[in-house]
């Protein structure tokens, strides 16, 4: 970040600047990517219907067309497009016909995050996005897409400078995490796998049916396995399409964390710098930092592994690249440098998700995951028996088969949803943890709680359970702590948010917890 | 220990219009499969039977539901936070605390209006957070979001 850029001349606070004049050759170039993805198939299509040569030299002029087009839109909008950073606000003007002039107050900017794709970074470039972290929609950032990276660097510094707060404790500056490359062990191990490799049988699909080849493509795997039974080749391609799903997420893994590194910096900011093409920089005001969620999908925990996420007000989602996670503190790494980073992160001796002290749930939350899991693999189960004896001996087959492991699986899963449940108070911090396929432990600043929301089905109601959630401004908005003891969940309401809960409580006298319809009843209808 | 009821209830003629959403609700469809019934010949008994049985769901929701809503749909504000408790078969009890309330609108649609009843809609920092209470009187209604709006605007920050 440190590359010198001998045009940026000083510019007094508040005068209007505009944007990189580079973005049209950026455009110009991403039109061109387009142009030739989609002359590929054009040109073939056409080619059915007049010579190769003609069909070509049609392309090229739409592709020209196109290029020149894209250019120049691009052209007219940084003509359009002015921003200027005042000594209290942030504005922008742009637009061509409909002039938008967007303006934020410079107290209420909360992030200021830097992305550059490939071809940005090769030009020196980073697109710019300064929110304020409402969750009024796009009206809340500003984009300034792209300008040079010394000025967005000028920029991030400029807008998130705030008087150096004394910090409480001893937490240290500087460098909280670097990326290990063996944590790479985890990426296979993500849901990413399935999905990519689910998304690389569809590609190769949809590849040869632009080539009018699907069926050749068939035929050929059907030819190579000629000699092998179906079931065997069913397994053979299902295990090519995992391999392309691992090979996938660990790619992806690489460009999404390679150069990852976790840092707090003066002035109480901290800031995630990651990627391998694209690079990111993902700025989060301690002050706006409501908790950190422990998050540990299944395979990774299995592994002994868990990811951090930060629990953070206005922390906006990227419109245009849903998985770039800008929450992420973390990727999934072993338990022990989780909670460590946890720690100091918060700024805490010890990570409130490890050192809660988490009150279990009743039983009959059990008994509900129980039901519930077995009735979600009883119920294909009928449908496939009652088929089956109506209609052919197969489906009965099938579905012995299906109860061999569906049901054993269903009460694993139930079970250790079970074991996962609970809740509880660690210093300034509410803890919930819940999840079996996301197990995910979180926890959130009880000063950050803005209400709490209490739910309870007739089913829960019978079996003295009831669900809690905590409202806040940070991450999703709400976090739950499900199937919790009648009394004892509301007494932990009250306690971790005092004053709230209390004027709405009865302490009655009642006895409680034992599940029968007494207890029930006690709820006034 | 337990969550008491808030003190207040809905204005009575909530019931009329929940009534009058339910009628609509079910009239439609049972309208829509009876004319198709008697149109199309072949089909006639699978169109009918539905559409008859939707039409019995209907009334005996539209008869006993309302008045069951009524008695559990209370809300209640003090000077510390608002209290409202919804739902039958799925209680719900949402509390927000006054110093954390954003916006407070009051909202009333073409029905609503027949019924001279509002909602106000009361908004915190959180994207979950919102506290609806249906069916108030509409003059009630806009004193109650006067009262919050001022209340809200005397306590500094930023609510989150």
């Amino acid at each position: 970040m440190s590359s010198a850029e001998p045009e940026l001349e000083p510019v007094a606070e508040g005068e209007w600047r505009r944007l990189d004049k580079r973005t049209v050759l950026v455009t110009a170039f991403v039109m061109a990517g387009v142009a030739a993805g989609a002359a590929l198939p054009t040109t073939l299509g056409l080619a059915g219907g007049m010579p190769l040569g003609q069909a070509f030299g049609w392309v090229l002029a739409g592709a020209v067309l196109l290029i020149a087009a894209g250019a120049a839109a691009d052209y007219v909008r940084w003509r359009r497009t002015r921003y200027r950073i005042g000594l209290d606000r942030a504005e922008l003007h742009t637009g061509l016909l409909l002039v938008k002039r967007r303006s934020l107050a410079r107290e209420r900017v909360r992030s200021v995050d830097l992305s550059a794709n490939p071809l940005l970074r090769v030009l020196g470039l980073v697109k710019v996005r300064i929110g304020t972290g409402e969750h009024a929609g796009g009206e809340s950032t500003l984009e300034l897409d792209p300008v040079s990276k010394a000025e967005g660097e000028r920029l991030r510094t400029q807008l998130l400078a705030r008087t150096a707060t004394t910090a409480p404790g001893t937490h240290r500056e500087g460098d909280l995490a670097a990326l290990d490359p063996s944590w790479i062990r985890y990426a296979p191990v993500s849901f990413v796998a399935p999905l990519l490799g689910g998304a690389a049988v569809g590609g190769v699909m949809q590849v040869s049916e632009w080539f009018g080849a699907q069926r050749k493509v068939i035929d050929w795997v059907g030819d190579r396995f000629q000699d092998t039974s179906i079931a065997l080749t069913l397994v053979l391609i299902v295990v090519a399409a995992v391999a392309a799903g691992v090979v996938g997420a660990i790619g992806l893994w690489v460009e999404m964390w390679w150069n990852y590194r976790l840092e707090r910096e003066p002035g109480g900011t901290l800031r995630v710098r990651r990627g391998l093409f694209t690079a990111r920089s993902i700025s989060i005001e301690e002050r706006r930092l409501r908790g950190v969620e422990l998050v540990e999908p299944l395979g990774v925990r299995l592994l002994g592994a868990a990811r951090v996420d930060a629990v953070a007000t206005g922390l906006a989602d990227d419109e245009q690249d849903k998985h770039a996670d800008l929450k992420v503190l973390l990727p999934p790494a072993p338990r022990m440098v989780a909670d460590e980073v946890a720690a100091q992160v918060l700024r805490e001796p010890v990570a409130p998700t490890s050192a809660a002290r988490l009150t279990a749930h009743p039983q009959a939350a059990r008994t509900r995951r129980l039901r519930r899991a077995l009735a979600s693999a009883l119920l294909p189960l009928v449908v496939l028996t009652v088929l089956g004896a109506w209609l052919t001996s197969v489906l009965l087959y099938i579905a012995a088969a299906c109860a061999v492991v569906a049901l054993p699986a269903a009460v694993i899963f139930a079970l250790d949803a079970y074991r996962s449940l609970g809740h509880g108070i660690s210093g300034a911090y509410l803890v919930a943890r819940s999840g079996t396929v996301r197990r995910a432990t979180v926890a959130l600043q009880r000063g950050g709680v803005i209400g709490w929301t209490v739910k309870q089905s007739v089913f829960q109601r019978r079996a003295g359970l009831l669900t809690l959630t905590a409202t806040t401004a940070a991450g999703a908005g709400a976090y739950s702590v499900y199937d919790a003891g009648e009394s004892e969940g509301l007494a932990f309401a009250s306690d971790a948010v005092p004053g709230l809960l209390e004027p709405f409580l009865i302490r009655g006298d009642e006895t409680e917890g034992c599940g029968s319809a007494e207890v029930g009843a006690t709820i006034p209808v | 220990m337990r969550l008491r009821p808030p003190n207040s209830t809905l204005n009575e003629r909530v019931v009329g219009w929940w009534r009058v959403q339910l009628l609509l609700a079910t009239a439609i469809p049972v309208t829509l499969l009876a004319v198709l019934g008697l149109l199309i010949g072949p089909a006639r008994l699978w169109l009918l039977t539905p559409a008859a049985v939707l039409a019995v769901l209907g009334l005996a929701c539209t008869l006993f539901l309302p008045n069951w809503w009524f008695r559990v749909h209370r809300w209640e504000v003090t000077d510390e936070a608002v209290y409202v408790r919804t739902g039958a078969f799925w209680q719900e009890w949402r509390i927000a605390p006054m110093s954390r309330i954003q916006t407070v609108d009051t909202m009333r649609g073409p029905l609503e209006q027949a019924f001279r009843l509002a909602t106000v809609i009361v908004t915190t920092a959180s994207s979950k957070g919102a506290i609806k209470i249906e069916g108030l009187d509409h003059e009630q209604a806009a004193q109650l979001a006067e009262q919050l709006t001022r209340i809200t605007r005397a306590i500094p920050g930023d609510a989150t």
